[in-house]
């Protein structure tokens, strides 16, 4: 891709007040052209509020919003040719097939009567739907659905694609399958804005990250750079005998390296949690360990939740302590 | 707020296609305004096709009303045995009725169409917003004339005679299509307006059962006391009533059609560009 200076998405200290709940409290973003920006925060931190603004669906309070050069205030219309809409919220049409969905949306963006079929069956083709084509969109399992929801946003080939938790309520199969299809978006040169609570999908999808909370952003960069704030992996350790954790944490202190040095004991679960920024570490940990003679019960990596992102980057608890997407069925 | 407008360079914009400048593909003609009503028209009538049973008030209710209402109370108001002279009354009457109740169906519909997604994506798409509301209201009316058509089959059946002409017949028709239309302006106001679909309901009941049934659709008003007689006379069912029944049954017409089409002209002035609005405003 050339043109990466541009930016696709320049959002400059945009508001949304909802009476005292501030949606968004002044948000400055940018999303260069072909790429991902991951838009991390827990439940009610403005991310779906932010993906209103930017599609035209709400107007903010104050602050510029402009995407692919057009200001979501003054030109929404010619915006609105731009972009595509998928998530929680933007769907298709349940009582209609598959395919009517596609020619309907066709339609309305204007393609001819013959084009906007032949768009349709190229989309059902490529989201490999042919064989549902027919059914109405109730029939469809989740992941069918949420593959029709991409091809319905992609029929007008946007140059800007909203991506709103996309894989929300999803089995691992079939997310899979969600990051599949956004890979190969992207890869043939669509701009994407993907909203998460999840730091793997984030990480799997997405170059860049900015993480917002509370309607303000807390943290943005390179998703290696944030990984290194935040620590990357975490080494759950559980020894046969919690009487160990103190010496345990004490000898990985004593190495003095960042990341692992920082070990604590979680006494509630007879545990230890080390920070680990390399495998070399991650060995290093486990070397350790054996050559001391401490048994171990359990172990096991994980990546930082959302909790632990927030924990790390702004010292304290998500104020939403249930970061499960609970509300997110409809 | 002191935002620094950027100016920014030519907009990259690989879907726009050569040589509309971005003012002119802000605008949406006339043209591709029709396309855009005709394939949310196609969208709804084959949401019917898939839930046959949402025609179930447009098919049976005419069929309903007017078997009860020239069998229970057709004896009582024209005299026993006399069923057939209130089948002249009442069906013109019932034709208003008709373009309530459908209407009201609309109210319904538009807010359950608000809670599912595809609103919003209709709402990011490069159309006008009122197509949306446009396409709704084609499609009712459509409902409406099937729902008119089956109450005059049976009234047909039933004895109904029509004393003037075929043409007065349809200019008694349109007349209700276009109050039923423009009444369908406030049920998705309200629509709109309100959280649920159940709430759109109720509220539509407590406007309709007082203009329905204060009204010359069922039985002439001179039988009324005075109060109610005066709300009877201005109920603009009652005009629209009047007018249908002059119209198929011969009788002074002009000033009650008139009146409705003014009723009706005034309805959709006041409501449809506070629909509209209203449903460009919905967050």
């Amino acid at each position: 891709m050339t043109r990466t200076e541009h930016n696709a998405v320049e959002v400059r200290g945009l508001v949304k007040h909802y009476g005292d709940t501030k949606a968004l409290d002044g948000v400055d973003l940018d999303v260069r052209e072909g790429t991902v920006l991951g838009v991390l925060g827990p439940n009610g931190a403005g991310k779906t509020t932010l993906v209103r603004c930017l599609s035209t669906l709400i107007v903010p309070d104050a602050g510029t919003a402009t995407v692919a050069g057009y200001d979501v205030v003054r030109h929404p219309r010619q915006l609105r040719r731009t972009i595509g809409l998928t998530g929680q919220y933007a769907s298709v049409d349940e009582k209609l097939s598959g395919w009517e969905n596609l020619y309907m949306i066709g339609r309305l963006l204007d393609l001819s009567r013959k084009d906007a079929r032949r768009r349709a069956d190229e989309m059902l083709e490529r989201f490999s739907l042919t064989e549902a084509a027919k059914r109405a969109a109730m029939t469809y399992s989740g992941g069918m659905r949420r593959r029709l929801d991409l091809a319905a946003s992609m029929i007008g080939q946007p140059a800007v694609l909203y991506l709103d938790e996309p894989t929300t309520g999803l089995d691992p199969r079939t997310r899979n399958e969600v990051w599949d299809e956004v890979r190969r978006m992207v890869g043939e040169g669509v701009t994407v804005l993907l909203t998460t609570q999840y730091m793997e999908e984030a990480e799997q999808l997405a170059s860049e990250l900015t993480v917002i909370d509370r309607g303000r952003v807390i943290a943005n960069g390179g998703v290696d750079e944030l990984k290194a704030k935040v620590g990357g992996r975490t080494l759950k350790v559980r020894p046969v005998d919690p009487a160990d954790l103190p010496e345990m944490a004490a000898a990985l202190r004593e190495t003095g390296l960042d990341g692992i040095a920082g070990a604590t004991v979680v006494p509630d679960e007879d545990a230890l949690y080390v920070p680990i920024l390399s495998d070399e570490q991650l060995t290093a940990v486990v070397g350790l360990f054996g050559a001391r003679g401490y048994g171990i019960a359990h172990i096991g990596t994980h990546l930082p939740s959302l909790d632990e992102v927030f924990l790390a980057i702004t010292g304290e608890k998500t104020h939403v302590s249930d970061t499960t997407p609970e509300e997110v069925t409809a | 707020m002191s935002t620094t407008t950027v100016t920014r360079a030519p907009a990259p914009t690989p879907a726009a296609p050569a040589g509309r400048t971005p003012a002119a593909e802000g605008r949406i003609g006339l043209r591709a305004n029709l396309r855009h009503i005709g394939a949310l028209v196609r969208r709804n009538a084959l949401q019917i096709k898939q839930d046959p049973e949402s025609m179930f008030d447009a098919v049976l209710m005419p069929i309903i009303f007017i078997l009860l209402f020239v069998y229970v109370f057709g004896g009582a108001i024209s005299g026993k045995g006399n069923n057939d002279a209130y089948v002249n009354y009442v069906a013109p009457g019932l034709m208003a009725m008709m373009g309530l109740n459908i209407a009201m169906a609309v109210g319904v519909g538009i807010n359950d169409d608000i809670k599912k997604g595809v609103m919003d994506r209709f709402r990011t798409m490069p159309i006008a917003r009122s197509s949306v509301l446009l396409a709704k209201i084609v499609v009712e009316v459509g409902r409406m004339m099937i729902a008119t058509a089956i109450l005059l089959g049976t009234g047909f059946l039933l004895g109904l005679d029509i004393k003037t002409s075929v043409l007065h017949l349809f200019a008694a028709i349109g007349l209700s299509v276009v109050f039923g239309a423009s009444l369908m302006w406030i049920f998705i106001l309200l629509g709109l307006t309100m959280k649920t679909a159940q709430a759109v309901q109720g509220m539509a009941m407590l406007v309709l059962m007082p203009l329905q049934f204060g009204s010359s659709i069922f039985a002439p008003p001179d039988s009324m006391p005075g109060w109610l007689k005066t709300f009877t006379d201005y109920n603009p069912l009652s005009n629209l009533a009047d007018a249908a029944r002059n119209l198929v049954n011969g009788g002074p017409v002009a000033e009650s059609v008139w009146m409705t089409l003014g009723w009706a002209v005034a309805i959709t002035v006041v409501t449809a560009p506070l629909a509209v609005a209203k449903f460009r405003k919905k967050t």
